[in-house]
């Protein structure tokens, strides 16, 4: 093997890799409030059906991810009820289009980002809280000023933690979108069809190391920057 | 500036019901833990909504159960110190100053920072962060935090109880200067009556969830009808007194008032200062004829005013001194036969000189000693 052509990338390889990152990126934007609004609701609303909330929200990590691209594909195909709506309504397609990728990534990576702020606020002194609102601080203002730098933290590890996720979801992706170069070819799926090609091996160590540098990077900043606010935080 | 409040609360077997009004200074809430105090402050600040009742400030209506009102406390503007500080950790000092002010920008009367800094001496810490504090600090910082939101009532949960003793005489002259200098009625909760003794200008005393005496401090530390006191820290009675002068040689201060002068031993303050002193119903000795030639240096002439009920074997006596402030004395019934006392009679009240405990002498050390005692 020739350790020079490890860094020759094919065009539709360097697709895969940008298309992940943006996959990825969405993938967090997109669930980042619901994320932190079901955070909330599941560590401080007391309800009937909490339970069942608790059970939906978590569904994803538990089923095979073909199943949740099933799912996905039932409800959010062109036909599917949700994907009609988002078609008729905002004009959004997910079936076999990049944000179809993102969708699914995000459904993945979703309870990953549920669990990690849901800690950090159920770690929250609501003592401070009560302070903050008899210094005269409205609920919504308790919460931007006190609650949310508190759990920043945990946002940041959700975060993180949800985009690598993004990175590496395979099962429900193909499921749901395919495998189409330049649409829905992500570095995963691409990696696994160079591993299905006769002379796929170059492309598939390529990609493989491609995807140990992304990912430790996430983790390295993901380390430095929830270092960085847990000591601003804690006022040290 | 006043607190008007009348609420009644159950939950499970306990019941809360109290009626109480409060003007400028400080009113203490005293009692054992288990008796209501807490959940009381906790109705006036909004943190419990109480089943039944009013609570008025200065004429605004803060809850009104009969007309459906119930003010969230973040519109009370009721000011309130928890036991602990709780300091945003995520900010600095300055800026957890600065947080309610934030909120009531523009609100006429605000303290201003460089004042209520001054006053609590935290001019040093303001750039520095809550974790680098220690526990007075902190608490001083609390302090200057609810002064600076501009509250029109102030509530003190138990604020010095989570300090060691050091820190507590560091606080104390604060909290006598906040009473002293703010027109702004404080309520505090203690079950220290060396803390209430010190600070209140009012007592409420509360048992089980009811109000069992309230009144001027004076009046109510030296009752003789209540239930004894001397499960918390013994029955004693307050006499307001100014420093008259020094004695270097036998290192005596000697106090005076219109009820005649103690000898004590030498304080820090000043001629002139006013003290308030706190004498123990077990340290004051009761004769009919005036004492010559005892150790004890002060006797202060009085009639008695009201004999309390028999506790076994003793029964504290209400003595009325000359300027009709009141003493009292825990004797022994056979005393109170022999001496043939009775309401009027004649009598000098004997007081031992190191028994005196004023602001000038460390509460510690008069705490200390009479939990000895009382073993």
């Amino acid at each position: 093997m020739n350790w020079h052509s490890l860094l020759n990338f094919s065009p539709d390889e360097l697709v895969a890799i940008r298309l992940s990152l943006k996959v990825a990126l969405w993938a967090v934007a997109i669930s980042l409030p619901p994320g932190i609004l079901v955070a909330l609701i599941l560590a401080r609303a007391r309800f009937f059906g909490r339970e069942l909330l608790d059970v939906v929200v978590h569904l994803p990590l538990i089923l095979p991810p073909v199943v949740t691209g099933y799912f996905l594909l039932l409800l959010f195909g062109r036909r599917g009820p949700l994907g009609h709506f988002f078609y008729q309504v905002f004009g959004i397609t997910f079936a076999f289009r990049w944000t179809g990728a993102v969708l699914a990534s995000a459904v993945v990576a979703f309870p990953l980002m549920v669990r990690a702020i849901r800690l950090s606020i159920e770690a929250v002194d609501r003592r401070l809280e009560d302070a903050a609102a008899t210094l005269g601080a409205a609920p919504v203002w308790v919460f931007l000023t006190v609650t949310f730098p508190l759990i920043l933290p945990g946002i940041i590890a959700g975060a993180i933690l949800s985009f690598a996720r993004s990175l590496g979801e395979f099962g429900a992706t193909i499921t749901f979108v395919s495998n189409i170069p330049g649409e829905t070819q992500t570095l995963p799926t691409a990696l696994y069809t160079f591993t299905q090609v006769p002379g796929g091996d170059e492309g598939a160590l390529r990609l493989t190391l491609v995807s140990v540098v992304i990912s430790a990077g996430a983790l390295l900043i993901s380390e430095f920057l929830a270092r960085r606010v847990a000591r601003k935080v804690s006022g040290l | 500036m006043s607190l008007e409040l009348d609420v009644r609360h159950e939950f499970g077997t306990f019941t809360l019901e109290a009626k109480i009004s409060a003007g400028e200074g400080l009113t203490a809430l005293f009692g054992h833990s288990g008796s209501g105090k807490t959940t009381l402050v906790n109705i006036i600040g909004g943190l419990l909504r109480p089943q039944e009742g009013r609570v008025v400030v200065d004429g605004r209506v803060l809850v009104d159960t009969g007309r459906r009102i119930f003010l969230p406390k973040h519109r009370r503007r009721v000011g309130y110190i928890f036991q602990e500080p709780r300091l945003f950790p995520h900010l600095t000092v300055r800026q957890n100053l600065l947080y309610g002010r934030w909120f009531r920008h523009g609100k006429e009367g605000a303290q201003q920072l460089e004042q209520i800094v001054d006053l609590l001496g935290i001019e040093a810490l303001l750039g520095r962060g809550p974790a680098h504090l220690s526990g007075g600090e902190k608490q001083r910082v609390a302090i200057g935090r609810a002064l600076l939101a501009n509250p029109q009532l102030l509530l003190m949960d138990e604020p010095l109880a989570a300090l060691d003793e050091a820190r507590k005489l560091e606080i104390l002259p604060f909290l006598e200067r906040l009473r002293d200098e703010l027109k702004l009625p404080i309520v505090y909760v203690s079950h220290s009556m060396a803390e209430v003794a010190r600070l209140a200008t009012t007592v409420v005393l509360m048992e089980q969830g009811k109000v069992v005496a309230a009144g001027a401090v004076e009046d109510v530390l030296s009752r003789v009808d209540l239930p004894p006191l001397g499960t918390f820290r013994g029955t004693g009675a307050l006499l307001e007194m100014s420093v008259a002068a020094h004695d270097e040689q036998y290192r005596l201060t000697t106090l005076n008032s219109a009820a005649g002068e103690l000898h004590v031993p030498r304080l820090e303050q000043a001629v002139g200062a006013r003290l308030r002193l706190r004498i123990l119903a077990r340290d004051v000795i009761v004769a009919t004829t005036a004492p010559n030639d005892i150790s004890a240096l002060n006797s202060l002439k009085g009639h008695v005013a009201e004999i309390g009920p028999f506790h076994e074997g003793t029964v504290d006596v209400r003595l009325a001194l000359r300027d009709e402030s009141s003493l009292v004395a825990r004797i022994t019934r056979l005393s109170l036969d022999r001496l043939e006392l009775k309401p009027g009679v004649e009598v000098y009240a004997v007081i031992k000189s190191a028994a005196v405990e004023g602001e000038g002498l460390a509460p510690r050390q008069a705490e200390i000693d009479t939990r000895a005692l009382e073993l």
